[in-house]
C-alpha cells in the first residue's frame, strides 16, 4: 500500500492558499464543503425571509401587506431557494465534508468537477433570483410550476427560471456522479460495503436517485421552454398533448426527489443516535435495505400527488397501495432508532435532541402522508393546508433539523471547538416550540378546507393562522442565534478532543480536531 | 475491495469557475433572446452574452480536456483513477438514458393515454367532449383543433432515409468497435481507418437527418408546431442528433490524438469513454426507429 499522494502534489502540501483563490479555485472537500454550506445557510436565510413574507401576510384575514400576485411569487420563490437552494446544497456539503473522512480517502474522486459542480449553484440561482426585478416579476406558479400556469399563463421571467433549473440539474448530477465515484472507488482497504457508515450508504443511494431524476426534470423543463418558445405542444390539449403530462413527468423526478432530501438525513441520524445512546445502532443491515427499499419504492409512487387531476380508478388504486409500501421499510427504520436508545445510557447533548426530535416528528410527517396516501381521502385533503401541514412536518423536523443535528454533532471536527451547549440547547428549543406552532395548526387549517397557496381566508380560520404565523416568526428569528453559534464556535470556545462525543464510531474521529487540510493520504486499514 | 495506489489530487484549477462564467452567460444570454425577442425588444447584448458565453466555454473545454491529458501522459493517473473515469462516464451515460426516458415518456403516454382520450376512449373518456368529432389516430394527422395547431400533412415513413439512417449507425457500432480492437492489438494504422470510417458514418447520418428534416419542414408542414406528433418528433430525434453531433466531436478528437500518437495498447480511457459514448447513441437511435418511425 503506498502512500496516497503522488510526487507532484505532495511539495505543496502546506495548507490552503491565501485569499480569496483558496474558495474560487479549490479542490479541497473540506473548503467546498464548507462553501456549500455557507451558501446553503445563506439561501435558508432568504428562502425563510418569504416565509416570513408569506407568514406576515396571513396573521390575520384579509390583503394588508402585500398584493396577490406578489404573494404567489413568494410561496413559488420560497419552495424553490428550499429545495434546491437550502436542503440539497447542504447534505451535498456534509457529503463532501465527511465522506471522505469516513471512508478513508484523501478527497472526493474529481475534484476539480466538485468545485464545478458548487460554483454553479451561486450563478443557478443568481438567475432565479434576478427574475424578482424582471418585468412581469417572479415566477408565480408554485414551486410544482405546474402547466399551463407555468406555460401558457406563466410570467416572461419563466424562461430564465427553466435554463437556472437546467443549471442547478448540471450541479446536482456531477455532484452526485462524484459522490457515487468516491464511495465505490475510494474506501479504505478492508472497509467492504456492509462495513461503510449509514451516511455513506445514504447518500451512495441518493447520489443514484438523483442521476436517475434529475435528468427527468431537465427534460420537463425543456419541454415547457419548448411549448413557450416554440410552439410546441406537448402540454396543451389542443395539439393532442397534456396538461396532465407535464404533473406525471414532474412527479416522476418530484417524488424520488422527496426522498433525495430525506436519507442523508436518515444516515446522520443514525450515526448521531448511537453515538449518544452508547450502543452500537440497532438492525444495520437492516437499515441498509429499508433505505435501498425506499429508493426503489420511490420510483413507482409519483401519481399519487395528483389522485385529483383524474386518472384512471386502476392507476389511483396501485399508486395508493404503493405509497402505503413505503412506510414499512420506513417503519423498519423508526423503529431501529428507538430500538437503538432502548435501554441506551442517554444523554441529551445538542445533536441528540435534534435527532430524537427528528425521529418523533417526522414519524409525524410520515403518518400524515398516510393519511394522503390514501386516494379517497385525499380527494377532501388536496391541496389544502393539510398538505402543507405534511411537507412542512417531513422537511422542517425532518431534513432541517437532520441537518442541524449533523452541524452540532461534526462542527467540534470541523472547527476543533466545542460550540456553546447552552445556547445550542436553546436553539433547539426555540426552533422545537416554534416549528410545532407554525406547522401544527395547519392540520387543522386543512382538515377545515382552508386551501393552500391564498394570500386571504375566510374568517374561521383566523386564530389558528396567528398561531401559526408567532411560530413561524419564532421559528425564523431562532436561525439567526444558530449562525452567532457557528460563528462562536469557529472563531473560539473550549479546545474539542479528536472523538468529543465518548459513544461516537467510525474513522472520522481517528482525526486529530480541526481535521487537517488533507487527510488519509495513506489510507487506514479497516478491520 | 478496490486496491488503492497514489491517488492524484489536483492543485488549485482556475478552470471550473471559468467554466461557470462561461455557462452561466450562455444561458443568461440565451434566456435574454428569447423573452427580448418575443417582446420585441433589441437582443444585441442577449446576443454578445451568448457568443461571450460560448466562447468562454470553448476556451474552457480545451483548456481543461487538455490538462486532463496533459496529466495522463505524464503518467499522474493510476489504475485507480482509471476506475473513476470510468465510473464517472458511466453514470454520466446513465444520465443522458433518463434524460431521453422523460421525452420516450411523454411519447408513450400522449400515444397511449392523452390521445385516445381526446378521441373519447377509455376511463378519461370524458374529455372527448372538449373537441366534438376529433378522431384519435396516430401519427396524429389532425389536431384536435387545428386552428391553433395546423396538422402535418404526412409524416415521414420508416423505410426511406430512416431505415438507411439506421444502417448506417449500426455499421458505425461495428467499426468503431474494429479500431478499438486496432489499438489494442497495437495496430495504429487500423485504428486510424475504422476511427475515420466511424466518423464519416455518423457525418453522414447527420446529413440525411439535416436532408430528412428540411424536407419535413418544406413539402410535409411537419414542424415542431404541428401537434403533438411533431413535438416528440423533433424534441426526440433533434436532441438524437444533438448528442451524435457531440459523439462525431469526440471521436473527430480521438482521431487527432491518435494521429498525435497518444494513448497505447492497455492505457487509451478516453477513446473507450468516447466509444461507450458512440454505443450509447446507436442504441437510442434503435429505440426512436422502433417507435418513433416504425410503430
Amino acid at each position: 500500500m503506498s502512500a496516497v499522494a503522488d510526487t507532484h502534489t505532495q511539495e505543496h502540501h502546506h495548507g490552503p492558499a491565501r485569499g480569496f483563490t483558496r474558495w474560487l479555485l479549490t479542490t479541497n472537500h473540506k473548503d467546498i464543503g464548507t462553501m456549500y454550506l455557507v451558501f446553503s445557510f445563506t439561501m435558508f436565510l432568504l428562502g425563510g425571509s418569504m416565509a416570513m413574507v408569506i407568514r406576515a401576510e396571513l396573521f390575520q384575514p384579509g390583503l394588508q401587506i402585500v398584493q396577490p400576485e406578489f404573494f404567489n411569487q413568494m410561496t413559488t420563490m420560497h419552495g424553490l431557494i428550499m429545495v434546491f437552494g437550502a436542503v440539497m446544497p447542504a447534505f451535498v456539503g456534509l457529503a463532501n465534508w465527511m465522506i471522505p473522512m469516513m471512508i478513508g480517502a484523501p478527497d472526493m474522486a474529481l475534484p476539480r468537477m466538485n468545485n464545478w459542480s458548487f460554483w454553479l449553484l451561486p450563478c443557478a440561482f443568481l438567475i432565479l433570483v434576478s427574475t424578482l426585478f424582471m418585468k412581469g416579476g417572479a415566477p408565480n406558479f408554485g414551486w410544482t410550476f405546474y402547466a399551463p400556469l407555468s406555460t401558457t399563463y406563466g410570467p416572461p421571467s419563466t424562461t430564465f427560471f427553466i435554463f437556472a433549473i437546467h443549471i442547478m440539474g448540471i450541479s446536482s448530477i456531477m455532484g452526485a456522479i462524484n459522490v457515487i465515484a468516491t464511495i465505490l472507488n475510494l474506501r479504505a482497504p478492508g472497509m467492504t460495503l456492509m462495513k461503510m457508515p449509514l451516511f455513506v450508504w445514504t447518500w451512495l443511494i441518493t447520489a443514484f436517485l438523483l442521476i436517475a431524476v434529475m435528468p427527468v426534470l431537465a427534460g420537463v423543463v425543456t419541454m415547457m421552454l419548448m411549448d413557450i418558445n416554440f410552439g410546441t405542444s406537448f402540454f396543451d390539449a389542443s395539439g393532442g398533448g397534456d396538461p396532465v403530462l407535464f404533473q406525471h413527468v414532474f412527479w416522476f423526478f418530484g417524488h424520488p426527489e422527496v426522498y433525495i432530501m430525506i436519507l442523508p438525513a436518515f444516515g446522520a441520524v443514525s450515526h448521531i443516535i448511537p453515538a449518544f445512546s452508547r450502543k452500537p445502532l440497532f438492525g444495520y443491515a437492516s437499515m441498509v435495505y429499508a433505505v435501498g427499499a425506499i429508493a426503489l419504492l420511490s420510483f413507482v409512487v409519483w401519481a399519487h400527488h395528483m389522485f385529483t387531476v383524474g386518472i384512471p380508478i386502476a392507476g389511483q388504486l396501485f399508486f395508493m397501495y404503493a405509497t402505503m409500501l413505503i412506510a414499512v421499510p420506513t417503519g423498519v427504520k423508526v423503529f431501529n432508532w428507538v430500538a437503538t436508545m432502548f435501554r441506551g445510557s442517554l444523554s441529551f447533548e445538542t445533536p441528540m435532541l435534534f435527532a430524537v426530535a427528528f425521529v418523533i416528528l417526522f414519524t409525524i410527517g410520515g403518518f400524515s402522508g398516510l393519511m394522503l396516501a390514501i386516494a379517497p381521502s385525499d380527494f377532501q385533503y388536496h391541496d389544502t393546508y393539510f398538505v402543507v401541514a405534511h411537507f412542512h412536518y417531513v422537511l422542517v423536523p425532518g431534513a432541517i433539523f437532520g441537518i442541524f443535528a449533523s452541524a452540532y454533532f461534526w462542527l467540534p471536527k470541523w472547527t476543533g471547538h466545542m460550540y456553546d451547549e447552552t445556547l445550542g440547547k436553546t436553539h433547539f428549543w426555540l426552533s422545537f416550540i416554534g416549528m410545532n406552532l407554525a406547522f401544527f395548526p395547519m392540520h387543522f387549517l386543512g382538515l377545515a378546507g382552508m386551501p393552500r397557496r391564498i394570500p386571504d381566508y375566510a374568517l374561521q380560520f383566523a386564530d389558528f393562522n396567528m398561531v401559526s404565523s408567532i411560530g413561524a416568526f419564532t421559528f425564523g428569528a431562532t436561525q439567526l442565534l444558530f449562525l452567532f453559534i457557528v460563528i462562536k464556535c469557529i472563531r473560539g470556545g473550549k479546545e474539542a478532543p479528536a472523538k468529543p462525543w465518548e459513544g461516537a464510531e467510525g474513522l472520522e474521529w481517528t482525526l486529530p480536531s480541526p481535521a487537517p487540510y488533507h487527510t488519509f493520504e495513506t489510507p487506514p486499514e479497516v478491520k | 475491495m478496490a486496491t488503492n495506489q497514489t491517488y492524484y489530487v489536483p492543485e488549485q484549477s482556475k478552470w471550473p469557475i471559468i467554466a461557470t462564467v462561461g455557462l452561466g452567460l450562455t444561458l443568461f444570454g440565451l434566456a435574454s433572446i428569447l423573452v427580448n425577442g418575443s417582446q420585441g425588444e433589441s437582443t444585441t447584448i442577449p446576443w454578445t452574452l451568448f457568443f461571450l458565453g460560448a466562447l468562454i466555454m470553448a476556451y474552457m473545454l480545451f483548456g481543461w480536456f487538455g490538462n486532463v491529458i496533459r496529466e495522463s501522459r505524464a503518467g499522474l493517473y493510476s489504475p485507480q483513477m482509471d476506475r473513476t473515469f470510468r465510473w464517472g462516464m458511466s453514470w454520466f451515460i446513465f444520465s443522458e438514458v433518463m434524460f431521453f426516458a422523460a421525452f420516450f415518456g411523454a411519447l408513450f403516454y400522449v400515444r397511449t393515454f392523452a390521445v385516445p382520450w381526446l378521441g373519447g376512449e377509455g376511463d378519461r373518456g370524458s374529455s372527448a367532449m372538449l373537441w366534438d368529432g376529433f378522431q384519435a389516430t396516430w401519427p396524429l394527422t389532425q389536431n384536435p383543433d387545428p386552428s391553433a395547431y395546423p396538422g402535418p400533412k404526412e409524416v415521414i415513413g420508416a423505410w426511406g432515409l430512416p431505415l438507411i439512417n439506421t444502417i448506417l449507425l449500426v455499421s458505425s457500432s461495428f467499426t468503431v468497435t474494429v479500431a478499438h480492437h486496432g489499438l489494442k492489438a497495437g495496430n495504429r494504422q487500423k485504428v486510424k481507418l475504422w476511427l475515420a470510417a466511424t466518423i464519416v458514418l455518423g457525418l453522414s447520418f447527420l446529413t440525411l437527418q439535416a436532408f430528412e428534416y428540411h424536407h419535413a419542414y418544406a413539402e410535409l408542414d411537419l414542424t415542431l408546431s404541428s401537434g403533438i406528433y411533431g413535438s416528440t418528433f423533433f424534441m426526440l430525434t433533434g436532441f438524437h442528433g444533438a448528442h451524435v453531433t457531440l459523439g462525431c466531436l469526440m471521436l473527430i478528437i480521438m482521431l487527432v490524438r491518435i494521429f498525435k500518437g497518444h494513448f497505447s495498447a492497455d492505457n487509451h480511457f478516453g477513446f473507450e469513454a468516447a466509444s461507450w459514448y458512440w454505443h450509447f447513441v446507436d442504441v437510442v437511435w434503435l429505440g426512436l426507429f422502433v417507435f418513433v418511425y416504425i410503430l
